[in-house]
């Protein structure tokens, strides 16, 4: 038997055995939510009339105001079987991405094309309502758009008539998927390119560059307001200008890295290579940080083990 | 016992590594933290400001990053609601919607007797042209955000009724996961409108914004330990929150992601042990 089969067989029994576990000694994976109505705005109820009735939400319920203090049910909080098929299926997803750890596998593929084909579709959607309806169809046809789907917006706003423009570019740029006549979505590409390459280059030039000369031209040595010198501000400041001057020197390439131009250039590279170091060691933390996150979910949500600081 | 480890299967450092997450998880192991220089910059931009200060609330993460970004979010939300901020939720992220939810329902739930939707909080949800939006509301809200996330018009809301842009803003609270996030609200609003700004991101973003600070970001929270720190200098400016077990969450990943550290130092020491000594022998690789 290789390591790929001993280590899969070991997590499925450890991970089967606990579940039988919880399942003969109490409930887990359930969501239990309460009913709350939501009134519709009184601008909505004005234009109207009495004939709109108030909607309904669900909220989430904390596992530990399921049962009131005598231990008995509440009566306004019930199981919600929606969520927790969604809770079922975020652990299944949530399995089957770290089972690529073991190696690749149909489940690993499954979940991975649930992300992809999910998240694209809720981008386009919300894209949908709030880009092409409220952002180009509610400055088009303003009045058209409040007798329908945007009946909260505002009375004075009338048709603007400019975002044609964007509405010609969107339609041209979607003309790629026409069987004739491609070519005309690479005009809208190269307006979106030029438009956002100009504004980006201005913000990036105030921002990254003027600015940071500014905020590097600090004193090298730091007065107190008493009149003394601060050593360690003073330390922190020549640091900045050291590491910032060695690391331009390393990235000088006109003169040859000798000598005295050599010697600074390395010490740029120590510069470069801490602080790839740091980024690396930050990565890190954010990585343990996120298999945190999705333990907490399958350990506390899912499997409704005692939380330690919550429930003990 | 060199040639074991050279040839021990990676699955084993990954089953390795989920143990020495998931005991200290389970055990609730949690150290204390001190509040660095640089969280109490953040602590103090959003305590020192006037009571009832009108704070943009730009959550830019989604679920992918919810881990390392939440704790953050959350004690934000909770601390600007302490000091009875106007909050105005926004996002350049179409994922990071029902993030913004989660924090109004910290509102509702917490502080639902001070906080009413319209006068103390708005919800302007997500708006599609990721920088594009900041240029936009900067000088004019309403251009964009003619409504706020329920399709109520921002001109009948009373706590946006007089706000034409965000340059009335006081401070920019901004939890970015990458790109639109910090980077680009400092670039297109904070630094060139001169709007005070703090930020929480993600550990991998974190050393390409810290250039900005102290000039152009007032403070910068870099990932779950810069969240339990400023978990803590909440604490202790508000003991009431410690009643709450919810606001301790990045203080308590704060005991894997020691264990889980230790465990990766040890295997880079033993690694390089292997490598030198099997160096030191001539053995071939």
């Amino acid at each position: 038997m290789n390591t790929n089969k001993n280590v899969t067989l070991i997590v499925v029994i450890v991970a089967g055995v606990f579940l039988a576990i919880r399942a003969a000694n109490g409930e887990f994976g359930r969501v239990y939510t309460k009913t709350e109505t939501v009134e519709f705005t009184k601008k909505v109820r004005d234009a109207v009339g009495d004939s709109v009735q108030p909607w309904t939400v669900e909220r989430l319920v904390a596992r530990s105001e399921v049962n009131d203090a005598q231990g008995q049910p509440r009566p306004d909080v019930h199981l919600s079987i929606n969520r927790t098929l969604g809770l079922w299926i975020a652990a299944f997803g949530t399995l089957c991405i770290m089972s690529f750890l073991i190696g690749d596998n149909v489940f690993y593929k499954l979940a991975e094309a649930v992300i992809v084909g999910a998240s694209a579709a809720y981008a386009m959607v919300v894209g949908f309502w709030t880009g092409i309806i409220q952002n180009l169809f509610g400055k088009l046809i303003p009045d058209t758009m409040r007798n329908s789907v945007l009946p909260g917006l505002p009375d004075e706003n009338n048709a603007e008539l400019v975002y044609i423009v964007p509405l010609i570019l969107s339609v041209m740029m979607l003309w790629r998927l026409a069987p004739v006549g491609g070519w005309i979505s690479r005009w809208p590409l190269a307006f979106f390119i030029g438009a956002t390459a100009g504004i980006r280059l201005v913000e990036y030039l105030d921002a990254d560059f003027v600015q940071q000369i500014s905020s590097s031209i600090i004193p090298l040595i730091v007065v107190a307001g008493d009149g003394s010198i601060d050593f360690a501000a003073s330390l922190k400041n020549s640091l900045i200008i050291v590491s910032i001057l060695t690391c331009l020197v390393y990235f000088f390439f006109s003169f040859e890295h000798t000598g005295v131009v050599g010697a600074t250039a390395r010490v740029g590279i120590w510069v470069l290579m801490i602080t790839f170091g740091a980024g690396f060691g930050m990565t890190v933390m954010g990585r343990i940080a996120l298999i945190t996150d999705r333990f907490s979910f399958l350990f506390f949500d899912w499997l409704w083990l005692p939380k330690p600081g919550v429930d003990t | 016992m060199g040639n074991f480890f050279t040839n021990l299967d990676r699955r084993w450092i990954f089953l390795g590594m989920a143990v020495v997450v998931a005991i200290p998880m389970l055990q609730g192991l949690s150290f204390p933290e001190e509040p660095s220089e640089m969280v109490r910059d953040v602590f103090k931009a959003v305590d020192e400001l006037p009571d009832g200060s009108n704070i943009l609330m730009a959550y830019d993460y989604d679920p992918a990053t919810k881990g390392e970004l939440e704790p953050m979010a959350a004690t934000f939300t909770r601390h600007c609601a302490k000091k009875k901020h106007k909050l105005y939720f926004i996002t350049l992220w179409p994922a990071a919607v029902p993030m913004l939810r989660q924090n109004i329902d910290i509102l509702e739930n917490e502080f639902g007797n001070d906080y009413t939707y319209g006068e103390n909080y708005v919800n302007l949800g997500f708006r599609p042209g990721s920088e594009g939006v900041i240029k936009v509301v900067v000088t004019d809200l309403k251009d964009l955000f003619a409504n706020d996330v329920n399709g109520e018009a921002l001109q009948d809301i009373p706590m946006t009724r007089n706000i034409k842009n965000i340059q009335q803003m006081d401070l920019i609270v901004n939890v970015s996961a990458g790109t639109p996030g910090a980077k680009e609200w400092v670039q297109y609003a904070a630094s060139k409108y001169q709007i005070k700004m703090v930020a929480g991101v993600t550990g991998v973003g974190a050393p390409a914004l810290y250039p900005y600070v102290p000039n152009q970001l007032t403070g910068l929270l870099g990932a779950i330990k810069a969240a339990a720190e400023y978990e803590q200098a909440v604490s202790e400016a508000y003991p009431e929150f410690n009643d709450n077990p919810a606001t301790k969450e990045a203080l308590r990943r704060m005991g894997p992601q020691l264990i889980a550290h230790l465990y990766i130092v040890a295997l880079i020491i033993l690694g390089n042990v292997i490598h030198f000594t099997e160096k030191k022998r001539g053995v071939p690789r």
